[in-house]
């Protein structure tokens, strides 16, 4: 897009332009937003992301988002430390935390392998899961990348690096949504959903 | 021309747009590659499910939008999962994919090489192996009217062997001589095999694969012979 506006307008539509998922059109939308409302609601905001950036670090233990050394997970001493779960991004340990099913702790990834974008395991945070698992006595690795190609491509490489180690790796179940029709299911959804199918 | 299309195509990549939707770009039959929004395709529950992902041979039907096209119906005719549950395989496939897209420009049919791609992808399918991808990366290059010159110098026409080295630039093998000013290296059995894949003896080459290390020359020259034409690098390379 063509520089349309005068200097710091401009510099605002750049700037949230460059978020993920915002094109030129949101970026003009929340720009304008930004400036319409009272001055203070626009400090809070620029408070909010300075003071997010200064404070929050990568946890060193499993590359979640953090507040100091480690996460809250990480130094929660109630949690499993036999069991981990991987993940892609910290957004995911927001949604299996929902489930109220997990006791354990967490590994991010901070992504996942895209053969198709040429991004390899050498990119994430893959071979630090190595480091925990004499340390922390770890006994099971829940593979929990998501169920995509991408996904599917980080669970497949990172079995094939633990399971010598002699842990159990398991990866979570693919199967029909709940509360969605059986007929409109995909083959690779449904195929699954058979095989793991359970005695009732 | 705006309307409803129905074509068949093999998803080569997609791409996140907004909080739910993929740009899926399909090379298809018959109208070659086309790019299109699937709305809804990252919700679990997506009608789509993973019907949109990349490898996937579907049957399409789609909206001619005045930018980007919209898929409105996608059925399965392979979902080819046995590449897609093997690393390997799925390395190997997203390698041939991102060939297949950069060769194409949008929109130019070019059925032989959907052709070759189904083909490729069934073999990987049914029977694994590492030389399906070289072969398919020197098929297309020969496809494209850039197969290399391998039964004589294509500097001096000297047509008596050895040929030590490759010459990406002038596009064929290069005797002792002229092959000592440049050129990539070029092992005996790296050039058989190139002759055989190159011949449509691919079957044969799996029946009694040769040693792994020839089989990685190969990918490797086809790689750089592929970048040579592209004039920029194959992203999906570094996992192979
Ligand atoms: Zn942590
Ligand atoms: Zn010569």
């Amino acid at each position: 897009m063509s520089s349309l506006y005068e200097g710091p307008v401009q510099n605002l539509v750049d700037e949230l332009g460059r978020l993920p998922g915002i094109g030129p059109k949101s970026a003009q939308r929340i720009a304008y937003h930004i400036l319409k409302s009272p001055t203070e609601d626009a400090a809070r905001l620029a408070d909010a992301l300075t003071e997010a950036k200064a404070r929050v670090t990568w946890c060193q233990t499993c590359f979640n988002l953090a507040e100091g050394a480690e996460c809250s997970f990480c130094r929660d001493d109630r949690r499993d430390r036999t069991i981990i779960c991987v993940v892609e991004e910290p957004r995911d340990i927001v949604a299996i935390e929902r489930t109220r099913e997990f006791y354990g702790r967490y590994h991010v990834l901070q992504g996942a392998i895209s053969p198709i974008e040429g991004i390899g395991p050498e990119q994430l945070r893959i071979h630090e899961i190595l480091l925990r698992i004499e340390p922390e006595g770890v006994e099971e690795v829940i593979l929990a990348t998501n169920p995509n190609i991408e996904g599917e491509a980080t669970a497949m490489y990172l079995a094939k690096l633990l399971k010598p180690l002699g842990i159990k790796v398991t990866r979570i179940a693919s199967g029909l949504p709940v509360g969605g029709d059986l007929e409109y299911a995909d083959e690779i959804t449904l195929g699954r959903a058979l095989e793991g199918r359970r005695e009732v | 021309m705006p309307g409803l299309y129905r074509d068949e195509g093999i998803v080569l990549r997609t791409i996140k747009l907004g909080e739910a939707d993929r740009i899926i770009t399909f090379f298809t039959a018959e109208t070659g590659k086309v790019r299109a929004v699937a709305k809804g395709v990252r919700k679990s529950g997506s009608r789509f499910g993973a019907r949109l992902d990349p490898g996937s041979h579907v049957a399409l039907q789609c909206y001619r939008g005045r930018d980007l096209d919209v898929v409105t119906q996608v059925e399965t005719i392979d979902a080819f999962r046995s590449v897609r549950e093997d690393y390997d395989s799925l390395v190997h496939a997203a390698a041939m994919f991102e060939v297949v897209d950069q060769f194409s420009p949008d929109r130019e049919p070019n059925p032989s090489l959907f052709r070759m791609l189904l083909g490729a992808l069934k073999t990987l399918n049914s029977t694994p192996s590492p030389v399906i991808a070289p072969a398919f990366f020197w098929k297309v290059l020969a496809l494209e009217g850039l197969a290399p010159l391998l039964d004589a110098c294509v500097r001096c026409g000297e047509s008596d062997g050895p040929f030590p080295a490759l010459d990406l630039t002038e596009g064929g093998v290069l005797c002792v001589e002229c092959g000592a000013l440049g050129g990539r290296r070029i092992s005996p059995e790296g050039l058989a095999l190139l002759v055989m894949l190159l011949g449509g003896g691919l079957h044969i080459v799996m029946a009694e694969p040769p040693a792994s290390v020839v089989i990685n020359e190969i990918e490797i020259l086809g790689v750089h012979a592929v970048e040579h034409h592209i004039e920029r690098r194959m992203r999906s390379a570094a996992l192979l």
